[in-house]
């Protein structure tokens, strides 16, 4: 069996997408046994220079993951969509921007000002900013550019596959390795455009039950509740979860510990925006038979117990929502 | 490829006074796919219709799109005309240019191109359309009537009279409602029970009706033409069958309690009927206040009862019964003057409310008609007659006004000056409201012939004054106020929803207004339909009303159920949502939005399913659904955004 070449490369990340992979324990001697490694500088000692000096399409699957955030995401993207034969999107900030996309909300100030120099936990009187470039001793030293928004993969380079999640769970990573197993065997992939993880929503196998009629009088957080019932399906008992909203593949990681969902498998096939299907979804259910009687401030008031609704509703897919995209001023449809 | 026909209607001037027709035509006809456009001065009429008819035809078109009126106007007759043109009613699409654009602009030209893009619009949603068949449900051609006042009386005649089997369930132990206690009725001052009880034996004598008394519907699922429901009937403790009316437990009976037919004012037993002529004529044992059925501690009456039609041994009977249509006729209570403070809450005897004078107007009554005082019996020689006691006053009490209590009021004070024709009879109103037939002369017989006085004012105040109650107010005329001493005050209070109405609501989902009323479909052309297909509503449950209009809501109520019983099959609109099981995650969001509760969760199969014969395509389920997997027939994602691409097209 041929082994497959393999690059992970990487954008804006925080690395755990990374650290994913090597959760795999023993399972990552699989991998090792599959492919052979073209670039991963995370994990080895790896440059740029290395993916860059190989054939066009000498790798048979580019794994990306982290968001376009600055001019070398850019460059790294494209480098690596010329070198691949299939390019995989590869976690939430890959698929869908991710929490950097969050900071693609327009503010009143500019987003490079907030963090050097205003945010609170900021000492900074001389405001010293990072530099494109500059020169110490005739020496030039130069940082890539910032990008005004923080994008999804797919919205530079054209990407063949998609594992959402934040980071994507060791039984998604497994499900690529199967994937990969074909195709060193076989030579057949995946329909274009598949995303590896389920079609149905978390709803289906996060294992709560759910009363006939799902409705609450008011959002609480877990720390909130006095006796929260480990059986009952969270949303009843007031806190906000996006798993009926979101991609189903992680088997309720988090609901299973009485957490809510938090949405990092992003939406299903059928949904373009993530955070506003959950907005309908939950206003919809917001005690719907006394709604007509009470007064535009009782309802401001159970709504202002959400907390940062914009990173409640987006925490993961603003950089592929619909607001955010007409504020750019994109083609929405 | 579709072949698309364009219909462009100028409704007279209506839409060609502000929308340039031609302009219209002109650039619609050059739009992908559209292959015929035509104008015409009303789209609807017959030459009209003939029009869009030949042309589907003659230009072999495949989709139509009429750009008119709203769809609530006429989507109905394109459809028909479509259909009667061999193509699929469905391929037709109504395009809103008169409401949504003529009528809301000046401008010409602006108009002009907005009809087009709601036309362009409207092109790309029926391209997308598809072709679609109404569904066939099954009908059980038998009607359940909710309610035995004159309102399901006179339904459950007209259904059963047309030829179809009717249920009538009541709670109370006869039929008659609040009518057969009424002694007299305005305008025409017939006796309320020689016209009633007529109708009483007719039902109880009716092949197609089954009567159902002392019973209740206990839960109903199901839907138009098959709604399956479950009734109690409560056991009477007496076999009708062999009950023979003799009176004779009534006096070994040691139990006195108030008889509510009396409105309280006297007494009756624990084994009691509720009036002579009521139906079925039968006593009824009342287990709230028979000294102990079980374990059985009397049993006085079964000893003397010689038919041996006392059988302490009847259970509650569960009915299971499946009928096609319903009519709701549970009526109304009136508003409880234990609530006015300002009359006393209650507490002072000779306060007595509207019912009550009823009761004591009749021959049958507490007094056999002769009007005395609940306090001591004698005869009052003035009595005051409050108009709107309760009502109009939305600080404290009802807001609205209940329709009938003028009149009622109009009528006790004539029927007490007939009675006694030395006594004083005054009227306190905020304004006499005597809207209907023969009404306003009936009033002004009231004031004219029968001298009774009309005062325009308020009473603020009644308070016990020795044996006399003061009467304190304001003459809203002449602004003076007003203190005076009567013997007897009678308050017409308004008309509140009925208990049995509230719970009868909240166990068909009926949408109801904020006092309860149960919600018509549409206020003025739906007046007996309600939310829910194939239940009706007929009578005061629905808001307050008179006889004659119960009566012709009650016939109304029937013939439209009778629509429903007239066939084996009912058509329905396929028009409906459709769940894709491959990426629904059963989040149950769908079901607690669905206003008709068409979506249920079903476990064997484990999906979240649709029923087609609830489900009436308001879409709200699919704009709620989380994981975007429910739409609309007809109006997918895909259609709705190349719709409003084509809107927003430069
Ligand atoms: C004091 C007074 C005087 C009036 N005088 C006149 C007059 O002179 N002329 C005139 O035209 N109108 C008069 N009216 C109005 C008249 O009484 C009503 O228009 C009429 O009685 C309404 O009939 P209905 O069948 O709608 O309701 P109802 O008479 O209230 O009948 C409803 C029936 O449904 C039954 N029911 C309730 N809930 C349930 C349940 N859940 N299950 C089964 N059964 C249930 C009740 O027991 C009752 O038998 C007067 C009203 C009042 C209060
Ligand atoms: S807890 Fe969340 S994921 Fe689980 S059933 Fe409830 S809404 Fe769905
Ligand atoms: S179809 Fe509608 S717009 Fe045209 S004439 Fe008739 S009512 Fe007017
Ligand atoms: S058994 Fe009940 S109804 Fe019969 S006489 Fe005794 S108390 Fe009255
Ligand atoms: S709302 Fe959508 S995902 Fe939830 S149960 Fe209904 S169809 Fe399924
Ligand atoms: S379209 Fe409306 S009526 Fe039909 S299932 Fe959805 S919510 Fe219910």
């Amino acid at each position: 069996m041929k082994k497959i070449n393999l690059a992970i490369a990487l954008g804006a990340t925080c690395a755990g997408c990374d650290v994913a992979i090597l959760d795999l324990n023993e399972k990552i001697l699989e991998v090792f046994d599959l492919v052979e490694f073209k670039f991963w500088p995370t994990a080895m000692d790896f440059k740029l220079d290395d993916l860059e000096k190989l054939k066009d399409k000498e790798v048979d699957v580019g794994i990306y993951h982290g968001a376009i955030r600055t001019t070398e995401d850019v460059k790294i993207a494209k480098i690596l969509r010329q070198k691949s034969k299939v390019v995989v999107a590869f976690g939430a900030c890959a698929n869908f921007g991710g929490i950097p996309s969050l900071a693609n909300m327009p503010y009143e100030q500019n987003m490079f000002d907030l963090v050097y120099k205003d945010v609170p936990s900021m000492d900074n009187p001389e405001n010293t900013v990072p530099l494109t470039s500059v020169k110490i001793d005739d020496v030039e030293l130069t940082l890539p550019g910032i990008l005004e928004n923080a994008d999804a993969l797919e919205e530079i380079i054209d990407v063949d596959y998609f594992v959402p999640g934040c980071p994507p769970m060791v039984p998604l990573i497994e499900q690529v390795i199967e994937v990969l197993k074909v195709f060193a065997k076989k030579g057949e992939l995946p329909p274009k455009g598949a995303v590896i993880a389920g079609t149905k929503t978390l709803c289906d196998e996060c294992g709560r039950t759910k009363p006939e009629k799902i409705s609450f009088k008011e959002f609480i957080s877990p720390q909130e509740v006095e006796e929260m019932d480990p059986d009952l399906c969270l949303l009843p008992q007031g806190i906000i979860c996006l798993g009926p909203a979101t991609r189903a593949g992680c088997d309720g990681l988090c609901t299973k510990m009485n957490v809510g969902c938090r949405g990092c498998l992003g939406p299903t096939d059928k949904v373009k925006d993530h955070g506003l299907k959950m907005i309908s979804a939950i206003t919809s259910l917001l005690e719907v038979d006394e709604e007509e009687e009470m007064t535009e401030e009782q309802l401001d008031k159970i709504v202002e117990k959400i907390p940062d609704p914009l990173g409640t509703f987006y925490r993961f897919t603003y950089g592929k929502s619909l607001i955010y995209k007409l504020h750019s001023e994109e083609k929405v449809i | 490829m579709s072949k698309v026909g364009v219909f462009v209607c100028h409704c007279g001037r209506n839409i060609a006074h502000t929308v340039d027709i031609k302009k219209v035509l002109e650039t619609i006809k050059d739009y992908e796919d559209v292959v015929h456009v035509e104008d015409n001065m009303y789209m609807c009429s017959e030459p009209g219709q003939a029009v869009i008819k030949e042309a589907i035809k003659k230009h072999d078109l495949d989709r139509v799109v009429v750009a008119a009126c709203s769809k609530d106007m006429h989507e109905d007759t394109f459809r028909i005309v479509t259909k009667e043109a061999g193509l699929n009613q469905y391929l037709t699409e109504m395009a809103n240019i008169r409401e949504q654009c003529s009528w809301v602009h000046e401008d010409k030209k602006e108009s002009t191109e907005k009809a087009i893009k709601i036309i362009g619009s409207t092109i790309e949603r029926v391209k997308r359309n598809q072709a679609l068949e109404p569904y066939h449900i099954p009908v059980t051609r038998k009607a359940l009537v909710i309610g035995g006042g004159i309102a399901g009386i006179q339904a459950a005649l007209d259904i059963a009279d047309a030829g179809y089997q009717v249920t009538l369930v009541e709670k109370d132990s006869t039929i008659g409602g609040k009518m057969a206690q009424l002694a007299e009725t305005f305008p025409t001052l017939d006796c309320s029970q020689c016209i009633l009880t007529p109708k009483m034996v007719a039902v109880g004598r009716h092949p197609n009706i089954r009567l159902l008394t002392n019973s209740e519907v206990e839960n109903v699922d199901g839907y138009v033409g098959s709604f399956k429901v479950k009734i109690k009937k409560k056991p009477r403790y007496v076999i009708e069958e062999k009950c023979t009316i003799c009176d004779d437990c009534v006096h070994v009976c040691p139990v006195i309690v108030h008889d509510e037919y009396n409105a309280g004012l006297s007494p009756r037993k624990a084994i009691y009927i509720a009036f002579p002529q009521a139906v079925p004529a039968t006593y009824i044992i009342d287990p709230n206040t028979c000294l102990g059925i079980d374990p059985l501690i009397c049993a006085k009456c079964k000893e003397v009862c010689d038919p041996k039609a006392i059988d302490f041994d009847m259970h509650p009977e569960i009915l299971d019964e499946e009928f096609g249509a319903i009519v709701v006729a549970t009526g109304f209570s009136a508003y409880p003057y234990e609530e006015i403070g300002e009359y006393g809450y209650g507490n002072i005897h000779n306060v007595i409310s509207g019912l009550e004078f009823e009761r004591l107007l009749s021959a049958n009554g507490p007094t056999q008609g002769v009007i005395r005082r609940p306090s001591d019996g004698s005869i009052p020689k003035t009595v005051v007659f409050i108009h709107c006691a309760g009502s109009r006053d939305p600080a404290k009490h009802l807001p609205y006004c209940s329709k009938i209590c003028c009149m009622y009021a109009t009528k006790h004070a004539l029927q007490y000056k007939h009675l006694v024709h030395d006594g004083v009879a005054l009227n306190f109103y905020i304004d006499v409201r005597t809207a209907g037939k023969d009404y306003e002369e009936f009033y002004k017989r009231a004031t004219e012939e029968e001298s009774v006085i009309y005062v325009r004012g308020k009473v603020s105040e009644v308070i016990q004054d020795g044996e006399k109650l003061l009467i304190r107010g304001v003459n809203t005329l002449t602004s003076e106020s007003i203190e005076l001493h009567a013997d007897m005050v009678v308050l017409a209070t308004g008309l509140l929803p009925s208990k049995g109405t509230q719970e009868i609501s909240s166990i068909l989902k009926l949408s109801c207004d904020s006092k309860g009323f149960v919600k018509e479909a549409h206020p003025k052309l739906k007046p007996v339909e309600t939310a829910i297909s194939g239940v009706f509503v007929a009578g005061t449950a629905s808001g307050p009303k008179d006889i004659p209009e119960t009566v012709a809501q009650a016939s109304g109520a029937a013939a439209k159920a009778q629509i429903i019983l007239s066939s084996d099959f009912l058509e329905r609109d396929p028009v409906i949502a459709e769940i894709d099981d491959l990426t629904c995650g059963i989040c149950h969001t769908c079901i607690h939005v669905c206003p008709y509760g068409a979506i249920s969760y079903d476990e064997g199969q484990n999906k979240v399913l649709v029923n087609e014969a609830l489900c009436e395509g308001c879409g709200s389920c699919a704009a709620a659904c989380p994981s975007g997997s429910i739409e609309l027939r007809n109006s997918t994602y895909e259609s709705i955004s190349a719709s409003i691409k084509a809107l927003l097209k430069a």
